[in-house]
């Protein structure tokens, strides 16, 4: 049983390697080579969930022969084993449902530089949930940076290069000023594990010395990721770079990207700083702050938006925003419901732009106005869109309910911040209700001349009539139905594997 | 005060420089200046971490005359961090400017702003 340790190593490593091998493949042995890695990854992941959780306990593993001061080490744990199925789900799941896509939007001879990207994305987010490092943390976030920028790239027209370097840019100010918080944070403490940080950090608030500096760390550090992560003020490189790009792309980047990020914050703030000096700090009122400003005008700047890519786009800044804001209420209860909704936003973004492919590229409907009558069209689509609408939106059964619901629930008993926390959810959720029922509505108006304007031609013209599609789409839909249905036990985990985190 | 400043000379500096460098890639439209931007950035930061591991009077950490006390020798860490950092950057400097290549090539400008402009107005 103990061979299970090695395998967090293992994934990250056969990522990798896959990225290497993927470089001199042909398009196809690139595409298999990469759905073998990514699901064996999945299998990895599975395996080192059930050891953890069996256990009851987290491990750390000698990266190297040097023991804790000073090597590298690996530390997984519940959360740790949990966060990286997830991702390693969502890209097994997204390359495969987007097949289709990727072939239509890239040159056949650099089809295999698409799956290079994919995989060293997923093993830098995979080493960036792993890691017991901060600077390895950093260089991993670089690796992810450098991926993200190819992925919005692989859609070769010329405003995915001008998009792909404002995202580059910005990503560049957020990964200087982690960076430096990281210097300072070693300056300090004198260390880079974050469980020795820890300790030391722990001595340094009890003396009462370099409160202010301690502060300046936290903030520089938190300013970094929330830059990274398209957090409300920092959000201007989402829209285009989610709204241009290949679905495949989008779906990964707003779902698992932009969530490992947030997923190192939360390291850094539970498992680095630790989450009673933190709340010292102030810096959560502006992670709440923030997140509420971002859950409101992420859904009014939806609402306003007439290409419907962008629109799905700008709800995922309100969707950082509720996260933002679960971790801003400063309790386990707050950080748990943040989580959750990590995955269930994760889950349900990546089936809204996938399922929406096939309306966006097929009549080259750019605009909300031109989806009228297309569920008559694309059938299979238009149900699964309407899923994922509705799980975003909170309807019962389905994953953005219970996360809603967590969020809610964690709010309460926080005083004035409760009810600015619980009114932000309410007006957040008619918003997304609006914008998003419409998209389902318009999906299902009855396909003639008299409602849509366009002639009653009900064949397809294009269409993702492949088995990869169905099948992926089907699984990230069974997803969220099992977030939804199954909640019981994954926040269990969660708050298991939030106990055995710091 | 005066002594304050000498003996954190290297800070003050590495901080001066971290700013400068952030305002630039901030705030100028010219892609190769925000380039050198970056640069000016992570170097201020490589200038912080050196200077944080230098300890006066110690000697580099390779063992000399069979002294193997850390006493004698300075700390080793912030110089492979800054070995590492400095890969990380000269690949991200790399990526940015085979992108501005590509950039100018479409759009005959270097101007990150204008070629926004031209980008919205594509569609």
């Amino acid at each position: 049983m103990d061979f299970i340790k090695n395998f967090p190593f293992f994934s990250i490593m056969l990522c990798m390697f896959c990225a290497i091998v993927n470089s001199v493949l042909g398009r196809k042995a690139a595409k298999y080579m990469t759905r073998i890695v990514l699901g064996l990854v999945l299998c990895l992941s599975v395996a080192i969930l059930f050891f953890t959780i069996k256990r009851g306990e987290a491990y750390v593993y000698y990266m190297g022969h040097f023991p804790a001061p000073w090597g590298n080490e690996i530390r997984f744990g519940c959360l740790e084993s949990m966060f990286s199925l997830f991702v390693s789900m969502i890209a097994f799941l997204s390359t495969i449902a987007g097949t289709k896509a990727v072939e239509d939007d890239v040159e056949d001879k650099k089809e295999n530089l698409f799956y290079i990207l994919v995989c060293l994305m997923t093993s830098s987010l995979l080493a960036m949930s792993y890691t017991n490092d901060l600077f390895t943390g950093y260089v991993f976030i670089e690796i992810n940076t450098i991926a993200g920028c190819g992925l919005i790239m692989v859609r070769q027209i010329g405003k995915t290069t001008v998009t792909a370097i404002r995202y580059m840019v910005i990503s560049i100010l957020g990964s200087g000023l982690f960076l430096m918080g990281v210097t300072l944070l070693y300056t300090l403490t004198g260390h880079l594990l974050m469980s020795n940080i820890k300790e030391s950090v722990a001595e340094l608030s009890v003396s009462g010395e370099y409160r202010v500096q301690l502060t300046i760390v936290i903030g520089l550090m938190m300013v970094g990721l929330a830059i990274k992560s398209g957090l409300f003020p920092f959000h201007l490189w989402i829209p285009d770079a989610y709204g241009q790009s290949n679905v495949v792309s989008s779906s990964l980047l707003s779902s698992t990207v932009s969530k490992g990020y947030i997923f190192l914050l939360i390291k850094i703030f539970v498992r680095t700083i630790g989450f009673d000096v933190i709340k010292t700090t102030g810096v959560l009122y502006i992670c709440f702050t923030l997140g509420i400003v971002a859950m409101i005008l992420g859904s009014v700047m939806a609402l306003h938006e007439q290409s419907f890519r962008r629109m799905i786009a700008y709800s995922s800044i309100a969707q950082i925003g509720y996260i933002y804001m679960g971790i801003g209420l400063g309790t386990a209860a707050g950080v748990a419901a943040a989580i959750f909704h990590i995955f269930a936003h994760g889950a349900t973004k990546s089936l809204l732009f996938i399922s929406s492919s096939e309306f966006t590229e097929g009549s080259h409907s750019k605009t909300i106005d031109d989806l009228k009558g297309l569920g008559h069209k694309y059938k299979f689509s238009a149900f699964c869109y309407s899923v994922g609408a509705f799980s975003i939106v909170g309807f019962p059964l389905l994953a953005g309910f219970v996360s809603k619901l967590l969020l809610g629930g964690a709010a309460i008993g926080h005083g004035p911040m409760q009810w600015i926390a619980l009114l932000a959810l309410a007006v957040s959720t008619i918003l997304n209700a609006i914008y998003f029922l419409k998209t389902v509505i318009y999906l299902y108006i009855p396909y003639d001349e008299e409602h849509t304007g366009k002639s009653a031609d009900m064949v397809p013209t294009y269409r993702m009539n492949c088995e990869e599609y169905v099948f992926g789409v089907i699984m990230l839909v069974a997803i969220n139905l099992i977030l939804g249905l199954a909640s019981g036990s994954i926040i269990d985990v969660i708050n298991n594997g939030l106990e055995i985190f710091s | 005060m005066w002594n304050l400043i000498t003996n954190h000379l290297n800070d003050l500096v590495a901080v001066a420089l971290f700013v400068i460098g952030f305002a630039d890639l901030l705030f100028q439209k010219n892609m190769i200046k925000k380039v050198i931007g970056l640069n000016i950035m992570d170097s201020a930061i490589y200038l912080l971490l050196a200077s944080q591991g230098y300890i006066k009077g110690r000697k580099a950490p390779i063992i000399t005359d069979g002294i193997t006390s850390a006493q004698n020798y300075i700390n080793p860490i912030p110089t492979g961090l800054v070995l590492t950092g400095i890969v990380v950057s000269v690949s991200v400097t790399a990526l940015l400017l085979s992108m501005t290549i590509r950039m100018y090539k479409k759009y005959h400008s270097l101007d990150l702003d204008y070629c926004l402009m031209m980008a919205r107005k594509e569609g």
